[in-house]
């Protein structure tokens, strides 16, 4: 009896950003695309940070480390396709075009965020340019949800894929076992993207699950598993174009881990310097995904200290003015409380509802504006 | 790569490869109890059928697999089960008068009459209480697997399951802490090839049901369910891996439900009656008995006069618990907390008073002092 | 008009649905060829093939996380949980996730689907295929918790369910599913969600009840009228959202009221009934509110002839309430 061993991952950017007889199929765009969303995260994650720290939002989650995941995954999908992401990609919606004022829409919980302030910062749902399928926080549940979304993609004979992503503890959770088992039986046209990124929050991978590695879990369900350098747009990009096309073809879906590294605590919240080692961080720190990149484009002519400033200043503008907006948009109303609960307000929310208006108008709360329930 | 399947006797009954050194009283008393298993199971069906007890869910077909890797379990190790491991139950110690009571779910019965037939328990022989929700048991058995290593004691935990438990939260959460813990356990899968109506083929993508362990980085091995003595030495292997320290394994045995999943099952709806042929000629009873014949272990004939005296032990039995008395009404509410709360008194009390306002009551059913 | 079971109706009602909407499948363990273990859904594969009926692996929790997939991409799931008892692996799926992705999402998402799911006792299928969870649902902001009791209701109510916009957990009475037979119209209709229907009409005492404890309460209501008690027995058939005001009418009309549920009684359906009567109409109530349930234990096996509320147990609550 023997246990299976993982192989190495696959990479494509070398030392010194040479990619060697790798073939690179994203256009000069597409690249400069890909890096200048990278630093829109970085920016993205600085900012919100400062505005934690101040007290002006309440949580928020570290990118840092994980970019080429996010990135290097979405730019090998259509806006067409299906995204189920995790709490940590912001990267996945920038670069599809989302804006980063909508993003801090959610993260100031205002009346423009689409979920009017009900989630949690982070927690993002979005349908336009691409449809970002609402995040919820118990982990793993949005797994089976893509493997469905999938089975109504294959129903109708698009050739649309759904991309799942969820970190190395979310290879524990039921979402992730039936997710798998399903997808296997139905040959769901869905992408498994484990970002193990080293730690779910403070359990590190290797006590996650006794197997080497994760993509060999695809086994246990007949979904081939490929293992992938995480800090490696390239590679991340090619791995998913190849799962994307296996699964267009009508062949299934893929298993892919994508070996990363969360530079950040978990969230605004955590403290990971009581339990990540100082060393395996700086060593990780020497395999920044974003320097990483950096040295590919610098050896394709494509970067420039110039060319830097420029777009760093362009994505903090982005994302200061973005805060800004979010920030003076209205709070949600009261009633928003009681909408979206079902399609049509029942008798006994309505009641609810009134009562919440009639106390706040009594009580001279003028959020609750003017008394009168408006559902 | 696809496991092999480990066969010790082929379907003639003839030995392919080195056999453990069972000796002839082990592997008769083997043969025996696999016998049990199916004189018991025609019993039951016949009760059932008569409309004398609710539910069966027979191991026809399955009793090498069953019988054999428990044999292989000792007597302080544990057995967590699905539902068709009464027979191993009986095996380890499981008096045939409670596995009986448990069926007619009578007042003899060790849970009161609260499950449903067919769901065994026998403490003596460390043979925990089962739930009809599928895969449950197998997280259970890597938590009492974690208390005995704790504590040092030289105990395995055996936990058996079918194809369909695979997909189950329980199989997956199990396995997982099995091997990040390694904890003395043994999950034991018996692939019969259908979860009710689902094939296992439809369960899981999978190639193999042993792939499964690769996802948990657990050793597997897969063997010929048919072969009792396959099953034996292929379990020992793993039993003793884990009661050595050096962790748990997933042993799957391909087998086949000759009958329906349960006597509310019409299997006929969704397999092909060749599939069964097929499985049918391919007997763990007959293997076994070949074998041990040309052993010299059984002779001609003897396997009627066993059958014979299983039979009289077996209608003994049913008639003794044809006569239980009636079940006492206070086992409504007790055993739900270990002392009976108030507010259960008090639900009780009013419950009574009807009951016997209507005659139903028996001494002894009264209410409770509050 | 034919007479069917209310399973049969159930059959029905998929079967007019599946043909009148391409976008509605069903799946669940062994709703395929073996047609269901009740036989639910028996010849749905054979009619609507593969695609759209069919078996999947053991694990509920992919059923109806799969199902708020297809229902978010355009589909319209309606998923079979074998047993009620069996749910609870899905519970994270249905409480956290149906139930609350149009309110997490702004309706930019909404997860319309259904799940059937046959409960209670009445067959001795002892703890676990025998319980009565509804009041876990109930609980659940964001879903429908629709009891049919009748055939006519069971389609009407399927079909109203199917086509609602909110996950609907549709719980069928196993108890009735062969012997609640009635007339029950061919093709397409619809009964309303969130409306109570009147059973029989009394002035002495209000009789709340659902699913299989209807055909209970009528006989115990009738037992009652042979000693004068006249019953207005309620079958609230959406338990969540409820038809409040044809509750409070209800129990106004007689001030009298018993509840009857085969659910344990603590945090009971119950409690919310009888707490709406305290809150709103306590002024018009001659009596104290009674409720009838199973007991605060689990399901019993050998007894469960015992534990189910029964008519001698109702009727003895009417005749209370009526003394009172």
């Amino acid at each position: 009896m023997q246990i299976e061993t993982a192989p190495e991952p696959f990479s494509v950017i070398g030392a010194n950003g040479d990619v060697g007889g790798h073939k690179v199929t994203l256009s000069d765009e597409e690249l400069i695309q890909c890096y200048r969303t990278m630093l829109t995260v970085r920016a993205f994650d600085d900012v919100c940070m400062k505005l934690q720290r101040s007290g002006r939002i309440g949580f928020s989650v570290p990118n840092k480390g994980v970019e080429a995941c996010q990135v290097g995954a979405a730019s090998a999908l259509r806006q067409s396709d299906f995204f189920f992401p995790s709490y940590r990609d912001f990267g996945m919606a920038l670069y599809h075009g989302v804006h980063p004022v909508e993003m801090m829409h959610n993260m100031f919980g205002n009346n423009l965020d689409a979920a009017r302030g009900r989630q949690m910062p982070v927690h993002f749902s979005f349908t336009d340019p691409i449809k970002y399928f609402s995040i919820s926080s118990p982990i793993g549940t949005h797994l089976p949800q893509a493997v469905g979304a999938a089975y109504a993609h294959q129903m109708r004979g698009e050739d649309n894929v759904t991309l799942a992503s969820f970190g190395d503890g979310g290879t524990s959770s039921l979402g992730f076992h039936s997710a798998l088992n399903f997808a296997g039986v139905w040959k769901s046209p869905v992408i498994f993207l484990c970002q193990n990124n080293g730690w779910a929050i403070s359990c590190p991978s290797d006590e996650q699950t006794a197997s080497d590695g994760f993509a060999i879990k695809g086994a246990a369900y007949g979904v081939p598993g490929v293992t992938v350098d995480g800090n490696d747009v390239l590679a991340m990009h090619q791995a998913v174009s190849e799962a994307a096309d296996r699964a267009r073809r009508g062949e299934g879906p893929t298993l892919i881990e994508a070996v990363t590294y969360r530079m950040g605590g978990h969230s605004t919240s955590d403290d990971p310097s009581k339990y990540v080692p100082k060393e395996t961080l700086e060593e990780w720190a020497e395999k920044d995904p974003v320097k990483r990149f950096r040295e590919f484009l610098t050896v394709r002519g494509m970067w420039t200290e110039e060319l830097e400033s420029e777009w760093s200043a362009a994505a903090y503008e982005q994302v200061n003015s973005g805060a800004k907006e979010a920030e003076s948009t209205e709070g949600p109303r009261l009633e928003t409380i009681f909408s979206d609960v079902y399609a049509e307000l029942p008798q006994h929310l309505r009641r609810q509802g009134e009562a919440a208006f009639d106390l706040a108008k009594r009580k001279g709360d003028a959020d609750a504006g003017g008394g009168a329930f408006p559902l | 790569m696809v496991p092999q399947v480990i066969q010790l006797i082929d379907e003639s009954g003839s030995a392919v490869s080195q056999l453990p050194d069972l000796g002839k009283d082990r592997l008769r008393a083997m043969f025996i109890s696999m016998l049990r298993v199916r004189i018991v199971d025609g019993r039951m069906l016949t009760l059932q059928r008569a409309g004398r007890i609710g539910f069966v869910g027979t191991s026809t077909g399955m009793e090498g697999a069953q019988i054999g890797s428990a044999a292989a379990l000792k007597a302080q190790d544990w057995l967590w089960s699905g539902l068709r491991e009464g027979g191993a139950a009986v095996m380890r110690g499981l008096p045939l008068a409670e596995y009986v009571a448990q069926m007619y779910c009578n007042a003899n019965d060790t849970a009161k009459g609260r499950q449903m037939c067919n769901h065994f328990q026998h403490k003596g022989s460390n043979y925990p209480s089962w739930s009809s929700v599928i895969g449950t048991q197998i997280p259970h058995a890597v938590g009492a697997a974690y208390a005995s290593k704790m504590r040092g004691e030289d105990v395995v935990h055996s936990v058996y399951f079918g194809d369909g438990a695979t997909s189950s939260n329980g199989f997956h959460s199990g396995m997982n802490q099995a091997a990040v813990w390694k904890v003395p356990a043994v999950f034991v899968c018996v692939n019969n090839g259908w979860a009710i109506s689902v094939s296992a083929k439809a369960q899981t993508a999978a190639e193999t049901y042993a792939h499964k362990a690769s996802a948990y980085g657990m050793p597997a091995a897969r063997v010929d369910g048919n072969d009792a003595v396959a099953c034996y030495a292929t379990m020992q292997a793993a039993v003793e891996r884990a009661r050595k320290g050096d962790g748990p394994s997933l042993v799957v045995l391909e087998t086949y439900r000759i009958m329906g999943h349960s006597s509310s099952d019409d299997p006929s709806k969704y397999r092909d009656e060749d599939e069964v042929a097929g499985w049918i000629a391919k007997d763990p009873i007959q293997r076994l008995e070949q074998y041990l014949t040309s052993q010299g272990f059984l002779a001609e004939g003897e396997r009627e006069k066993i059958e014979a005296e299983l039979l009289a032990e077996i209608d003994t039995v049913i008639h003794e618990q044809e006569a239980a008395a009636p079940m006492a009404l206070k086992t409504l509410v007790e055993d739900v907390y270990a002392t009976v709360p108030g507010h259960l008194k008090r639900q009780y009390n009013d419950f009574i008073e009807v009951a016997e306002r209507h005659g139903d009551a028996q001494p002894g059913d009264g209410a409770f002092p509050l | 008009m034919p007479t069917l079971t209310l399973i049969q109706a159930v059959n029905d009602g998929l079967k007019v649905s599946m043909r009148q909407d391409e976008s509605v499948l069903v799946f669940g363990e062994d709703v395929g060829p073996k047609g269901g273990v009740f036989l639910a859904t028996e010849g749905l594969t054979a009619e609507f093939g593969k695609a759209r009926c069919f078996d999947t692996p053991l694990s509920e929790d992919g059923i109806i996380g799969t199902a708020i997939g297809m229902a978010a991409n355009g589909l319209r799931p309606v998923c079979e949980i074998q047993f009620q008892d069996f749910i609870f692996p899905a519970f994270d799926q249905i409480v956290s996730e149906a139930a609350k992705l149009r309110y997490r999402s702004g309706g930019q998402y909404t997860a319309p689907m259904v799940i059937r799911t046959p409960y209670g006792g009445g067959i001795r299928g002892g703890l676990y295929h025998s319980q009565s969870g509804e009041a876990y649902f109930a609980h659940t902001a964001g879903l429908k918790v629709v009891i049919p009791s009748t055939a006519y209701d069971a389609k009407g109510l399927l079909l109203a369910a199917i086509e609602d916009p909110d996950p609907v957990l549709f719980m069928e009475p196993k108890a009735l599913y062969r012997h609640e037979k009635g007339e029950v119209p061919e093709g397409h209709y619809t009964v309303d969600l969130s409306t109570l229907r009147t059973v029989r009409e009394g002035d002495n005492v209000t009789v709340f009840c659902y699913g299989s404890m209807v055909p209970v309460v009528e006989k115990a209501a009738a037992k009652a009228a042979e000693q004068g008690i006249q019953c207005e027995v309620v079958d609230l058939r959406t338990l969540l959202p409820l038809d409040e005001q044809g509750v409070l009418d209800a129990a106004r009309k007689t001030g009298r009221c018993v509840i009857v549920h085969e659910a344990p009684r603590f945090c009971g359906y119950g409690a919310e009934i009888s707490a709406m009567i305290a809150e709103n109409i306590i002024e018009y109530m001659e009596a104290p509110v009674r409720r009838v349930t199973g007991f605060d234990t689990p399901f019993p096996n050998t007894l469960e002839h015992h534990y189910l509320p029964d008519e001698r147990r109702v009727l003895d609550a009417i005749e209370e309430v009526a003394r009172y």
